[in-house]
């Protein structure tokens, strides 16, 4: 080591940055969410009642429906993804950085955008009905405003989340351990289980925890795909913030859905050594 | 037999790549063809088909204004999240420090936070300090958004840093200043300009912060919005299927002459 070691100072700007602008304002949350409902101060009378409502005005049912989507979005998007991901990082790895960007490159374009051409897509008289039509009983037929296309909009829009870590994970089996088990009999089953999937598991974890938490805070999927037949969690927050103007009973479900973040976050990040997982690319050469 | 299975998995694995792709861009072409539809209501096929909505797209002021809004707060954040990114990326992949652990996972924080809640918790405290939202709120909290996605586009380079690339120059008698910039510089570029690019592109895209925090200085993402949710209007499409085409050509173009560059 030639030079003095910088790595604290060099951290800092973004610490006091995330720290003033990202720290402060949840904190701000969190004291607004001990106010007196419809308060719009912050004052000395602390109160439950925010909390108290969570369950007396049902609020659980749409985090029920919020935690329901984001576990089956990943399942999915894991499933969706796997095979993809080893393609791009084992099979074709001299392509793999244009396949990404093709898959990754629509999280650069607005979200609404993309499910408004989604709609047009699904709607009466929209391309996959004019596709249908001559199935007897589909003339005509409508796709959208039902549970299993907000779901389909939801893997739509957080596939990037979950496929670029993978990648990154998959980059970290090593090809000789795969052979090594393959020379000892081990069966393609086998080898996934036992030395793929270990090995790409902190990839994997990164991207689950990714997909699961945003979708567990998402609302525009089901807004613009569902119409009103699934309300998330993150609606209600938006409701109690915008149309009932009662802040600490927004701040207070917002707790809720960062409580729960949180502890995920903290699960996941414990096991995953990020220097090896984002350092796994580099190592190809 | 071992040669066999992966001669037939190869077709198999590019023709579901393939498929996901086109999955992925599916809105895309749904908002290219439907923008030339001349009919009052949306119903594929089309009666008629033109070329207005482009032509009245250039001449609307609105979308001028929105366009500015959105370039220059794109502008203007890109610069600073870039610049923390860069020597965020070094302290988190570079140097061995006491804290760099909970520095790593401290600065991933705001990805894993619902955007919405992110808004809602700035707007509180604009509210609180009794500052006016604007363009330069939504800029700092897409800034705050964007920073560890920046730093770990920069940070991925950097692992890939050949470190003995630097010791050799200091073994030839460079300076410390010199080695940074003939050596260290130029071969993390790919990765700053990257960083640089993403930092834009996802001010440029967002939604959802800029929504609660833009103030009187409505951002292009925000417009579309209104065009789509108030009733069918026509223009959507086209202008849609604009910003989507521009943002993709804002994405390729450069990594195209980079992985020519790196060549």
């Amino acid at each position: 080591m030639k030079e003095k070691n910088p790595g604290l100072l060099l951290a800092l700007p973004s610490i006091i940055v995330l720290f003033l602008c990202f720290i402060v304002p949840l904190l701000l949350v969190v004291l607004y969410s001990f106010q007196q409902p419809y308060s719009f101060e912050i004052s000395a009378d602390f109160s439950l009642l925010n909390f108290i409502d969570f369950f007396g005005e049902e609020y659980y049912s749409s985090l029920g429906w919020s935690v329901l989507l984001a576990f089956l979005t990943t399942v999915i998007l894991f499933l969706l993804c796997y095979p993809c991901a080893y393609g791009m990082a084992k099979v074709f790895p001299k392509a793999s950085i244009w396949i990404t960007l093709l898959l990754v490159m629509p999280i650069f374009v607005t979200s609404n955008i993309r499910l408004f051409g989604w709609t047009l897509i699904l709607l009466k008289g929209g391309y996959l009905s004019y596709l249908t039509s001559w199935i007897p009983g589909m003339e005509n037929a409508e796709f959208l405003y039902n549970f299993p296309i907000i779901l389909m909009g939801m893997v739509y829009i957080y596939f990037p989340f979950m496929l670029f870590p993978m990648e990154l994970g998959i980059f970290m089996v090593d090809d000789e351990a795969v052979e090594a088990a393959i020379d000892l009999g081990a069966s393609r089953w086998q080898v996934l289980k036992e030395v793929e999937l270990p090995m790409a598991s902190a990839g994997i974890f990164i991207g689950s925890l990714l997909v699961f938490v945003l979708s567990l805070g998402a609302m525009v999927e089901a807004q613009v795909l569902g119409g009103s037949t699934v309300v998330p969690f993150a609606d209600d927050i938006h409701h109690a913030f915008s149309f009932q103007q009662n802040w600490p009973l927004g701040s207070a479900l917002a707790v809720i859905l960062l409580a729960i973040t949180l502890v995920l976050i903290g699960v996941v990040l414990r096991y995953v050594d990020l220097d090896k997982l984002l350092g796994s690319r580099a190592k190809l050469g | 037999m071992k040669k066999k299975r992966v001669s037939f998995r190869k077709p198999l694995l590019a023709v579901y790549i393939l498929s996901l792709i086109f999955f992925l861009q599916a809105p895309a072409m749904s908002l290219l063809v439907s923008s030339f539809s001349a009919d009052k209501y949306f119903r594929f096929p089309f009666e008629d088909l033109t070329f207005r909505w482009f032509i009245e797209m250039f001449q609307s002021g609105g979308i001028r204004h929105a366009v500015a809004n959105s370039v220059m707060t794109a502008l203007v954040v890109m610069i600073p999240t870039t610049v923390l990114g860069f020597i965020g990326a070094l302290a988190f992949a570079r140097f061995k420090w006491r804290g760099r652990g909970v520095y790593q996972k401290f600065l991933l924080l705001p990805i894993f936070f619902p955007q919405l809640v992110l808004a809602l918790a700035q707007l509180l405290l604009c509210n609180y300090l009794k500052i006016n939202t604007s363009w330069i709120v939504a800029g700092i909290s897409h800034m705050v958004w964007m920073l560890p996605i920046v730093t770990m586009v920069i940070a991925i380079q950097i692992y890939g840093f050949d470190k003995t690339m630097e010791e050799a120059a200091y073994d030839l008698g460079a300076s410390t200043w010199q080695v940074y910039k003939e050596v260290t510089l130029p071969v993390l570029m790919l990765g700053i300009v990257s960083g640089a690019l993403f930092a834009f592109l996802l001010s440029w895209s967002d939604f959802e912060l800029s929504l609660f925090l833009q103030g009187t200085d409505q951002m292009l993402p925000v417009y579309i919005y209104g065009k789509m949710t108030g009733g069918f209007s026509p223009t959507a499409p086209a202008l849609s299927a604009t910003v989507y085409i521009l943002s993709a050509a804002a994405l390729f173009i450069p990594f195209w002459f980079l992985t020519k560059a790196s060549n």
